[in-house]
């Protein structure tokens, strides 16, 4: 392999700079150089810089540290994914922050910690470099799930997440020395050659590895804390979680699947069929009964990870190009749902409940009309970016010939239309009900932008697509 | 060859004009103007697919006005394109339209500019899946059509659409997911989604049957075909007027139209095997629900099973394949679109001074309005199918074509022309003859101006063409014979192939 010379630290520039940017912030906030509000837009353009060096890095595969940490087309697109995620997450913070007057520096400067945690684990290539990112990424979430510190939901959903991430992170370890033990090595690669051979013992490690990852992309059967965290923590939170860290935990789950196992396929492929479906169904059953808006994101999360993993389950690379725009085209509808449910706001506070919503499309007809539209791309119809999305998982199915996993998923997502049209009922159909507060600046822009992009997906999705197709071969 | 995209033109201006009424101011003035720039540029789109038919050569049964981009990569492209069998659909489409904007201009007060946007949006979606030479764009533009098709039936609506809005979107999408999976079998089958390539691709025979199925699945519900059209008598009872007039001349047309592209030429094996099933499922809906819609109150119920037992004879002639049975099923979608359009619409006209569909509400509506119980005999009289009149010419031909395949098939179905005529005479009867006893129609109104021309051009075509029916029957006869023609091509390969073996 001619590989072209540069210095061993420039793959990880960009996660340099959000270290170092996260660290001078927290002093400056900690020592009053600088108000919430400047730390907050020094974040956002802290994560952009980030996301700015990242495509600045010379093309091609880029390693680093001895072989655990690799920049290739796919860690490029999860990475800028990821930063996106994030940027948006703490730009909806600031209306509400300042609004319950939770207003504390620390805020931005956790997203950032995490967001590198996320950075880092998507380039991990070996499962110490994975477990370190996960850490990393997974501490500050459980500081943020409680950050509302007099708020007993918000102090409950916290205990819960750090009990139950810690376990899981135990049983990620657990699998990952097993693995480690009957392979003798950590680096994914290597674990691929002697993967090839087989054994029980490695399938033993591989189960519970995927324990861990489910538990982190929040897939049946290890979705449990995601409802009650997704309504316990502080609404600006809840957003945070849903977009970025899930695409972090993908990335981990493609990159370790694919890249460390694809001499196993047909052992891990069982698990993921099951675990795809169990998803789906949960996701879409149990929505249906939701009244928490919350909540029923917390649901809609849980299916649409399983969609994602029906991509992976095919296990090539259509089914990975097909995980990559699903994800690309989840985080737009989850931070534009979010940024309506932040905007859910009256004279008394903060409302919940999705019956809050009845008449919208009287009382703020341009919201109404976009949280209809991702509300509708979430459900898969055309001619909405959703459709897209679900269109290239079930294709890789369809080639990979999982015709059971494919008939389930679609009915699946018949279901699931339900409650999405349902919440579209409460808007328009219903009478209405008292407005809520004029939606502030920066969540209209995310609301705008996400809803646009999944109006407009089809006009023109073919670099998204091929960009997608890029970074899946780049793991092949 | 166009020198400009006539067919993307003719498929996206409604956007436009929806786009336009989007900014327009919400006071009096713009409600005015939104339905003036509605009128205005269904007129036009109509005016352009006239080009088309100008344009448009019979004499060959190739697609025409072909337009390609890359859309989703290379291997699923933007491919727009009609031949003999879409052209009239596109034309029916874009006529129609215009009818509906003027028949709903004072009949809905309400949000008046969502409900203009949200039919134009409608006519693309619905024009593109006629012109749609792609499988992954013609579905996108099937399903497309559920989102505006469901805030119609859910905000302009009567007292139980919150039911059938949301029984109209379920049902059909159950319907239409299984579709978008054969789609995938068939495009890793053939490695593209291109439809004039697919027409000459020529599948396996165990992946046609399951696409055979998995395309009758949605085409039935969309169609609909007994027993999954309880969907229909509900969405129909409570959409208003015009989205009726949509449900019943267009949308419904979208499953006869699915099946003749792609079921008959792409699985012809299929075909084959399961037309008996075609064929049962075909006379139950013409007898069965011909006797549901004698036992009608409602006014609108009576016309949505009727439009049911109408399907049921496009079904069983298209799947006869021969000629005229195939020439029939597509004359008869026609002429039902515009029959069932006029039927609703002059339901429309009562319900708007009425308020209520409940045909004992009515009776002696002659004596006050003798130019509406003129119009309505019209329609009436060709919903039974009575010689001269459209109605007429497409029971006739695809009785005759099936007659020739199983007679059996043919003869049940004749039961359902004089059930037709029990119901419809029963109708008229009811509602036009008699007393005019009840004393909230004493002062009913005839019909205006507005209405004799959304009228009008409906008597004239159902007329023309049920005494004239050749020029209709030229323009798609080209693409017919070679559907044909390749069906029989292609079973004789799979026959000789399968002796080879």
């Amino acid at each position: 392999m001619a590989a072209v010379a540069y210095p061993a630290i420039l793959p990880v520039l960009p996660e340099i700079v959000l270290g170092l940017g996260a660290m001078a912030l927290l002093m400056a906030g900690v020592f009053g150089a600088a108000s919430v509000r400047v730390v907050d837009f020094a974040a956002i353009a802290l994560l952009v810089i980030a996301g700015a060096v990242l495509l600045a890095l010379p093309s091609g595969r880029l390693v680093s540290f001895g072989g655990s940490f690799v920049v290739d087309d796919f860690a490029r697109f999860l990475k800028i994914l990821a930063l996106i995620g994030s940027a948006a997450a703490v730009a909806m913070s600031i209306d509400h922050a300042q609004r319950e007057r939770q207003q504390r520096v620390e805020y931005s400067v956790l997203v950032l910690l995490s967001t590198l945690g996320m950075l880092m684990l998507i380039s991990a290539a070996d499962l110490i470099a994975l477990y370190l990112g996960l850490e990393l990424m997974s501490l500050p979430l459980y500081v943020m799930a409680a950050s509302h510190r007099g708020s007993l939901r918000s102090t409950e959903a916290g205990l819960k997440y750090f009990v139950l991430g810690a376990l899981s992170s135990g049983m990620l370890l657990y699998g990952a020395s097993l693995i480690y033990g009957f392979t003798g090595t950590v680096s994914f690669t290597g674990i691929a050659q002697v993967a090839a051979q087989g054994g029980v013992g490695l399938i033993f490690g591989l189960v519970f590895l995927f324990a861990g990852f489910c538990f982190k992309a929040a897939a049946v059967p290890f979705h449990m804390w995601t409802p009650d965290v997704y309504e316990g923590a502080p609404t600006p939170v809840t957003a945070f979680f849903a977009a970025a860290p899930k695409v972090a935990a993908i990335a981990m789950f493609v990159r370790a699947t694919v890249v460390a196992f694809p001499g196993i396929t047909s052992e891990w492929q069982q698990i993921l069929v099951f675990v795809a479906i169990a998803s789906t169904l949960l996701g879409s059953f149990a929505a249906i009964g939701q009244r928490n808006f919350k909540r029923l994101m917390a649901y809609s999360s849980i299916g649409h990870m399983g969609y994602a993993l029906i991509g992976l389950a095919a296990g090539t690379p259509e089914g990975v190009q097909g995980v990559l725009l699903y994800m690309a085209i989840y985080i737009t509808m989850t931070l534009g749902v979010f940024a309506v449910i932040l905007a859910m706001r009256r004279s008394t506070g903060m409302v919940e409940s999705i019956d809050q919503l009845a008449g919208l499309g009287r009382t703020h007809p341009t919201m109404a009309f976009l949280l209809a539209m991702l509300l509708f791309s979430m459900a898969g119809v055309p001619p909405l970016a959703g459709f897209f999305a679900k269109f290239y998982v079930f294709l890789a199915a369809i080639k990979a010939g999982l015709y059971v996993l494919a008939i389930i998923g679609v009915l699946a997502s018949v279901v699931g239309a339900y409650y999405y049209l349902a919440i579209v009922k409460i808007m328009y159909f219903d009478e209405a009900v008292e407005g809520f507060y004029a939606m502030p600046i920066e969540l209209r822009i995310v609301l705008a932008v996400c809803g646009l992009f999944n109006i407009l997906f089809f006009v023109y999705p073919g670099p998204l697509v091929g960009a997608a197709s890029a970074a899946a071969h780049s793991l092949f | 060859m166009t020198s400009w995209p006539i067919l993307s033109v003719v498929t996206f201006l409604p956007v436009a004009g929806a786009l336009f009424i989007a900014f327009l101011g919400d006071d009096e003035a713009g409600l005015r103007n939104a339905r003036w720039v509605a009128l205005w540029t269904t007129l036009i789109t109509f005016a352009i697919s006239l080009i088309l038919v100008w344009r448009f050569d019979p004499s060959t049964p190739d697609f025409q006005f072909v337009e390609k981009a890359p859309w989703l990569g290379n291997t699923i492209g933007y491919a727009m394109g009609v031949d003999g069998i879409s052209l009239p659909f596109v034309i029916l489409t874009t006529g129609l339209m215009p009818i509906c904007i003027l028949a709903s201009w004072t009949a809905i007060q309400r949000r008046v500019r969502a409900y203009m946007i949200t039919f134009l949006v409608m006519e693309t979606l619905m024009v593109g899946t006629f012109c749609a030479l792609d499988l992954v764009l013609f579905y996108f533009f099937f399903e497309g059509g559920l989102i505006p098709m469901f805030i119609i039936i859910g905000v302009w609506g009567g007292p139980r659409r919150v039911y059938a809005s949301f029984k109209f979107f379920l049902y059909t999408f159950l319907g239409s997911v299984f579709m978008l999976l054969a789609i995938m079998a068939m495009y890793w089958d053939a490695g593209t989604t291109d439809i004039p390539t697919l027409l000459h691709h020529g599948f396996p025979r165990s992946l046609q049957t399951w696409a055979f199925l998995a395309f009758l699945a949605s085409f039935a519900v969309k169609l609909p075909m007994w027993p999954v059209h309880t969907w229909l008598p509900d969405a129909h009872v409570e959409a208003p007027t015009a989205g009726s007039v949509i449900l019943a001349a267009v949308l419904l047309k979208l499953g006869g139209y699915g099946f003749l592209r792609f079921s008959l030429p792409m699985f012809p094996v299929a075909t084959q095997h399961l037309a008996p099933l075609i064929y049962a499922l075909s006379v139950i809906a013409i007898v069965y629900t011909s006797l549901v819609a004698l036992m009608q109150e409602d006014w609108k119920k009576l016309i949505a099973y009727s439009s049911v037992a109408h399907m049921g004879f496009v079904t069983m002639g298209l799947f006869a394949v021969t000629a005229q049975g195939v020439s029939g099923g597509i004359f008869q979608m026609l002429s039902h679109g515009v029959i069932s359009a006029a039927l609703f619409l002059c339901v429309g006209v009562v319900y708007d001074r009425m308020h209520t569909r409940e045909i004992a509400a009515y009776g002696g509506l002659v004596n006050r309005m003798p130019l509406y119980a003129f119009v309505f005999m019209v329609f009436a009289l060709a919903n039974m199918g009575l010689p001269g009149t459209s109605g007429f010419v497409g029971e006739f031909l695809t009785m005759i074509g099936t007659f020739r395949v199983n007679t059996w098939v043919a003869t049940l179905a004749a039961l359902g022309t004089i059930l037709s005529a029990g119901y419809m005479l029963w109708l008229y009867r009811k509602v036009i003859f008699g007393k005019l006893e009840k004393a909230s129609l004493a002062a009913i109104r005839d019909i205006g101006w507005r209405e004799m021309i959304v009228f009008a051009p409906l008597i004239i075509v159902t007329i023309l063409i049920g005494v004239y029916p050749k020029p209709v029957l030229d323009f798609s006869a080209a693409s017919v014979t070679q559907l044909i023609d390749n069906y029989h091509h292609a079973l004789n390969g799979a026959q000789t192939a399968a002796l080879a073996r």
